[in-house]
C-alpha cells in the first residue's frame, strides 16, 4: 500500500532532474511518438527509451510487474485489431501483398504485418519513458512541477490534495468493506452480478458521504488559512532548474520537431516501404 | 476563467482520490473473464452533479491519470480525456438539478439517468474512439465496439451507484423551508 506509485529512490542523473523537467520531457516524448508512425523513428525512440533505464538505474526487476500488465494489454489489443480489421494495413499502405497462397479476408498480408509491428513499436517507444517517469518522480514533487509548467496553482494544489488523501480514502474503504462483510455483505464471485453491484453501493455510499463531510472540513480549514488570496504560492518540493534540466528539455523538444519533420517528409504519418 | 472557490478545489482533490481508489480497488469481477465492472463513473457523475462542470472535468482527468500512472501500462491520453469529458458533460447538464439543496425526486432521477447515458455515449463512443484513431490509427470498427461496450457497462453502474448516491446525499440535506415557526 505504501508503494502505490512505484517511486524508487536511487542516486542517478534522472532522479536529480526536477519533476517539472521530467514531466515536460515525458509529455514531449509521448507527443513525438503519438504524432508519427515512421518505423525508423519509433525504433530509435524505443532503443533510446530502454537506454535511459540504464541512466536512471532502474532494473528490469523493478518494473517487471508493470511490464507484465503492459504486455497483456498489448497482446489483447493486437489480437483484437487482427480480428476486427485484418485488412487495415492494406488500406493504409495502399497495396496488398499476400504472404501465403490463401487470399481470404483473414489471409496474412505483408502490409498488415508491417502495420501491426509498427503498432507494437509505438507502444515500446512510449512505455519506457512513462515507466521511467513513474519510477523516478516523487508524487508530491509532481504537483509542484505542474505549477511550474504553468498550471494554475489552485489546480496543482488539488492534485496534491488528491495524492494526500488517496491513502486515507483507501484505508477508510477497507474499514467499511470489512465491517460490511462481517455483517454478511457478499462481494465475491459467489453472489450474482446485481447482488454484487448492490453490495458495492452499500460500501460506497457511506464512504462517499463521509468524504463529503471531509470536503467541508478541509475547505473550511483552507479558507481560514487564507488559501487562494494571493496570485502565487511557493512549494516545499520545488527545485531550481539546472543546466541538465534545460538540456533534457531541449533534446525532447528536438525529438518532437524531428517527428513533425518526418511527417512532412513522408507526406503523412506513415513510412511506406511498399511503394 | 472565474476564480475557483476553495470548496471546488477540495472537491476536485477528494473526488480524484475517490475516483482513483474506486477505479483501482473496487472493481467488481464480471462474468466475462479478465474484465471488471468499473464503479468510479457513478461517483464522478455525482461529484459533477453536486460541484459543477469544472470539478467534474478535473476530478475525472486527475483520477484517471493517476490510475494509469499507478498501473504503469502507459498513460492512455485518449481514455483519460474521455473521463474528463464525461465529468464535464455531466456537470454542464446537471446544473438544472438541485441535489445540494436536498431535492432529488422522481423527475430528477429520470433526468439524471438520461443525462448520464448521453454523457457516457459522448465520451466512450465519440471522444475516446476518435482520439484512438487519431493517435494510434487503430481500426475504426474495433475502437467503436470497445467504446460501445464500455459506454453500456459504465452507464449501468452509473445508473445504480450514481442514483443511489444522489438519493442518499439529497436525503441527508434539510430541504429549503423545512423549518416552520411554531404556532
Amino acid at each position: 500500500m505504501t508503494n502505490l506509485f512505484n517511486y524508487i529512490e536511487r542516486p542517478s542523473l534522472i532522479h536529480r532532474l526536477t519533476g517539472a523537467t521530467k514531466l515536460v520531457s515525458m509529455l514531449l516524448w509521448s507527443f513525438a511518438a503519438m504524432l508519427t508512425y515512421d518505423t525508423r523513428f519509433l525504433a530509435f525512440l524505443s532503443v533510446a527509451g530502454i537506454m535511459l533505464f540504464f541512466v536512471g538505474k532502474i532494473r528490469v526487476k523493478d518494473v517487471s510487474f508493470m511490464v507484465g500488465f503492459t504486455l497483456a494489454f498489448l497482446i489483447i489489443n493486437t489480437i483484437l485489431i487482427y480480428l476486427f480489421s485484418p485488412q487495415h494495413g492494406t488500406q493504409i499502405y495502399g497495396s496488398c501483398t499476400y504472404l501465403t497462397e490463401w487470399t481470404g479476408r483473414y489471409a496474412p498480408t505483408a502490409e498488415q504485418l508491417f502495420y501491426q509491428s509498427n503498432y507494437i513499436l509505438k507502444y515500446s517507444a512510449t512505455i519506457p519513458v512513462i515507466l521511467l517517469f513513474v519510477c523516478t518522480t516523487e508524487p508530491s514533487e509532481f504537483a509542484a512541477s505542474l505549477n511550474r509548467i504553468g498550471v494554475n496553482y489552485r489546480i496543482a494544489y488539488s492534485v496534491s490534495l488528491a495524492l494526500r488523501y488517496i491513502p486515507d480514502v483507501q484505508q477508510q474503504y477497507y474499514e467499511i468493506s470489512k465491517a460490511s462483510q462481517a455483517r454478511g455483505v457478499e462481494m465475491s464471485k459467489k453472489a450474482s452480478l446485481t447482488k454484487r453491484l448492490k453490495a458495492a453501493s452499500n460500501i460506497l455510499i457511506p464512504l462517499i458521504l463521509s468524504s463529503m463531510g471531509r470536503i467541508e472540513t478541509i475547505a473550511n480549514a483552507m479558507e481560514l488559512r487564507g488559501f487562494g488570496k494571493l496570485k502565487k504560492r511557493t512549494w516545499y518540493m520545488a527545485r531550481k532548474f539546472r543546466l541538465q534540466d534545460y538540456f533534457s528539455m531541449l533534446i525532447s523538444a528536438l525529438l518532437l520537431a524531428a517527428a513533425l519533420c518526418l511527417n512532412h517528409l513522408n507526406n503523412g504519418r506513415f513510412y511506406n516501404p511498399f511503394t | 476563467m472565474k476564480k475557483l472557490s476553495v470548496k471546488t478545489i477540495v472537491a476536485i482533490g477528494i473526488g480524484a482520490a475517490l475516483f482513483f481508489v474506486l477505479g483501482r480497488f473496487v472493481a467488481i469481477p464480471s462474468p466475462v473473464p479478465n474484465t471488471n465492472i468499473t464503479t468510479q463513473y457513478g461517483l464522478l457523475a455525482f461529484i459533477a452533479a453536486v460541484f459543477g462542470p469544472i470539478a467534474g472535468v478535473l476530478a475525472g482527468l486527475i483520477g484517471h491519470f493517476f490510475i494509469d500512472f499507478s498501473y504503469g501500462w502507459g498513460i492512455w491520453w485518449s481514455w483519460v480525456i474521455a473521463s474528463g469529458v464525461f465529468g464535464l458533460a455531466m456537470g454542464i447538464i446537471a446544473r438544472k438539478l438541485r441535489i445540494s439543496e436536498g431535492e432529488f425526486s422522481g423527475k430528477d432521477i429520470a433526468f439524471f439517468n438520461i443525462e448520464q447515458f448521453a454523457a457516457h455515449l459522448i465520451s466512450w463512443v465519440v471522444v475516446a474512439p476518435v482520439l484512438d484513431i487519431l493517435i494510434y490509427s487503430e481500426p475504426a470498427n474495433k475502437v467503436f465496439i470497445q467504446g460501445l461496450i464500455s459506454a453500456i457497462s459504465n452507464s449501468i453502474t452509473t445508473a445504480i451507484i450514481g442514483t443511489l448516491l444522489c438519493l442518499a446525499y439529497a436525503k441527508a440535506i434539510p430541504k429549503k423551508g423545512s423549518l416552520k415557526e411554531e404556532d
